[in-house]
């Protein structure tokens, strides 16, 4: 025994010395293997990146094959364009309100549904079923329901003896529309992820807070909101990349007005990429919006890092 | 960990229950309990998993509703109360610790609720931190503790409410052994400084044993026996209790099996007069089963008072301080526990059941007549410890 005993750490010793160091001999076959993945990866989506830049860096028209340097001159131009100012604005305000309503709301339909009964069950597969609907019926059948004129939202209000509500139709309530859709088709989702979080919460936790006394809403705020942390951050920048990336409610519904005041990121940068055939000006606002996202993206790593995941 | 200054308010903590009952749709956990947990005892509930012993803990607690049948606390009925109304304190089996609050803020969450000054709040919490020694980590997270450090924050927790009641469900099970030993003379040390009520729910035998001044030993919803743990072992109230308690368990045998050894051999009709005329079922434990070259000059085995019995030795394992022995034999299959002797190789063993030791039960399987314990110990025994104690 005694004799072994040093002889084993020495070998655990030069083991741990010689590890790191060890490479695995280079091998074509496994390159070969992730070619496939590798070659649409790149083509899909690097090297569309790296060319949506060089073409923010140019005035082009998607017809001439001159595409004309100039520099950051697009950048300058979209931050002097009021309209592009109003955009993101817009889209501002819509993700804000957008991911704030959704978290808050799906958080209590979540408490409420957190239930395992034939009813409960239910509502909940019937509050998720707009998020299995394609977003352009979603968005049509929206259209129709806040029709001014014929539509069920209206009926609705006028039945109940209050005044017609302009809807989509006053550049006021336009984007609040938008968001009312969205919401609406959210909001099963985001419930369904909540009511998994607090089912992940042990109970006895519960019980122990129950045996110290506390009361409903401390236990509600001391225990379960920093017990669903995690799955509230993660719901709130995956619904924020999903609201910054809003195009068919206003394509459908809107087409970015009245008076501009729906018209958001993605929807601009299509207008002006495919309807005016500004290729460098469109590629510019995509950049901006790609730093935007990244800066997202980035936070969301960056804090779920630092995040203790209470196990 | 230092001595204990906490001291418990005057008042008693008698916990009474009277014919609880509850059932989770079908199945019922508690069928009809009714028991008196005296004024600080440390009561164990012992029971296999799913006897109802954590059901019942978790009555008094005020976590489940009994279908039907009172609790009372103190002599207060305690139904329709909240659990942190009850003046209890529970230990989880998982510990339940708040993990996004240090150990300090998880030991003073239950003081906050109630509403203690600050002062007051640190004055408690640094002597609870130092009664289960824990001052160098209140500051930590308890996902940076280890199981035994955990396992004392849940304590601390309990204690630092300096409740009346301290109802413990299975607080050892997830600590390694060395630990669990430990912390059951702390928890026995906690007790008899704090002078409060403990309810302490095992399935450990073991733990029942060492720590319990009233073991209530439960199988199926329904409690078999309770009383000291001297009674348990010495005097079961039946078969299950006999079998369920010891290590290996009581050797059972039916009357009959006896009777037709018995009869092949016309010297024990005479001994046969230690049998009760209700006796259906004998116990013998392992411990008390003598064999022929250990006791052969032992003063019992030459007094003829029991039965002897050739025995095939089937498997034995060797323990270190205790051997154990399989035996086939005329009356079945019998264990014998013996101690610190080296092992015997014959596998043809004579085997020597004491008529004092067995205890008798009726059809009923309710004990009629127990075992005599020990008077005095076997001079074997005797000169096999002091060996070992001066070495």
């Amino acid at each position: 025994m005694t004799t072994q005993t040093p002889l084993s750490i020495k070998k655990v010793k030069s083991m741990k010395n010689v590890m790191p160091r060890q490479q695995a001999p280079f091998s074509w076959h496994a390159y070969l293997m992730i070619l496939p993945s590798l070659s649409v990866f790149l083509i899909f989506y690097i090297i569309p990146i790296f060319y949506l830049i060089f073409l923010s860096f140019h005035d082009w028209d998607l017809v001439n094959p001159v595409k004309q340097w100039i520099g950051l001159g697009n950048y300058f131009e979209l931050l002097q364009d009021a309209d592009f100012l109003q955009v993101l604005q817009n889209t501002f305000v819509y993700t804000l309100l957008t991911v704030s309503l959704l978290i808050i709301l799906s958080l209590l339909t979540s408490l409420w549904l957190n239930q395992n009964d034939i009813f409960t069950r239910f509502v909940q597969g019937a509050i998720f079923s707009p998020y299995i609907i394609s977003l352009v019926s979603v968005a049509l059948l929206w259209l129709w329901m806040m029709d001014p004129q014929y539509g069920l939202l209206n009926a609705i209000l006028t039945w109940f003896g209050l005044p017609p509500y302009p809807w989509l139709d006053s550049p006021d309530t336009a984007l609040y529309a938008l968001v009312l859709v969205s919401v609406w088709q959210g909001l099963g989702y985001n419930t369904l992820v909540f009511i998994a979080g607090l089912n992940s919460i042990p109970t006895d936790l519960y019980e122990a807070a129950a045996l110290d006394d506390t009361p409903s809403w401390k236990t509600f705020f001391r225990i379960t909101l920093p017990m669903l942390s995690p799955t509230l951050f993660f719901l709130v920048i995956i619904d924020l990349i999903a609201s910054f990336k809003v195009f068919e409610t206003i394509a459908i519904m809107t087409g970015g007005g009245p008076l501009n005041s729906t018209n958001m990121l993605v929807y601009y940068i299509y207008q002006y990429g495919f309807r005016f055939y500004k290729i460098g000006y469109a590629s510019a606002a995509a950049v901006i919006l790609l730093i935007i996202l990244s800066i997202l993206t980035w936070l969301y790593f960056a804090l779920l890092e630092k995040r203790v995941h209470y196990r | 960990m230092a001595s204990i200054s906490m001291e418990r308010g005057e008042s008693m903590a008698e916990i009474r229950l009277e014919n609880l009952k509850k059932c989770f749709g079908q199945e019922c956990a508690v069928k009809d309990i009714s028991l008196i947990v005296p004024d600080g005892s440390f009561t164990i509930f012992l029971g296999p998993s799913g006897c109802g012993k954590t059901t019942t803990l978790r009555m008094i607690a005020g976590l489940e509703h009994p279908d039907q049948g009172d609790i009372y606390i103190g002599g207060k009925r305690v139904n329709d109360l909240q659990p942190g109304k009850r003046g209890v304190a529970m230990v989880f089996q998982n510990y339940a610790l708040y993990p996004m609050m240090t150990v300090q803020e998880n030991i003073e969450f239950g003081l906050k609720n109630r509403g203690m000054r600050k002062e007051e709040r640190k004055q408690r919490i640094k002597e609870v931190a130092h009664i289960v020694d824990l001052s160098a980590h209140l500051h930590k997270k308890p996902h940076a503790l280890s199981g035994g450090q955990r396992q004392r924050v849940a304590l601390a927790r309990a204690i630092v409410k300096q409740p009346d009641v301290f109802l413990m469900d299975e607080p050892l099970s997830n600590l390694d052994a060395k630990l669990r030993t430990h912390m059951r003379t702390e928890l026995t040390r906690i007790h008899r400084d704090l002078s409060a009520t403990f309810i302490y729910v095992t399935h450990d035998q073991n733990e029942a044993m060492a720590m319990g001044d009233q073991i209530v030993v439960m199988k199926a919803g329904t409690i078999q026996q309770s009383g000291p743990p001297w009674d348990i072992y010495h005097k079961p109230a039946n078969v299950y209790v006999a079998t369920f308690i010891g290590s290996p368990p009581m050797n059972m045998f039916q009357r009959d099996k006896l009777l037709a050894y018995v009869m092949n051999t016309p010297e024990y009709s005479e001994g046969m007069r230690f049998l009760h005329h209700e006796t259906e079922w004998l116990g013998i434990r392992p411990e008390r089963i003598m064999l022929s070259p250990y006791h052969t000059q032992h003063e019992m085995f030459q007094a003829l008072d029991g039965i002897k019995i050739p025995g095939r030795m089937v498997a034995r394992e060797m323990l270190g301080d205790e051997t154990i022995y399989h035996f086939d034999t005329p009356l079945g299959p019998l264990q014998a526990k013996i101690y610190l002797l080296p092992p015997l190789d014959d596998d043809r063993i004579e085997l020597m059941l004491p008529y004092e030791a067995f205890h008798q039960f009726d059809r009923g399987e309710q004990l009629i007549l127990a075992a005599r314990p020990h008077q005095k110990e076997t001079p074997v025994f005797k000169r096999e410890y002091e060996r070992v104690e001066n070495t």
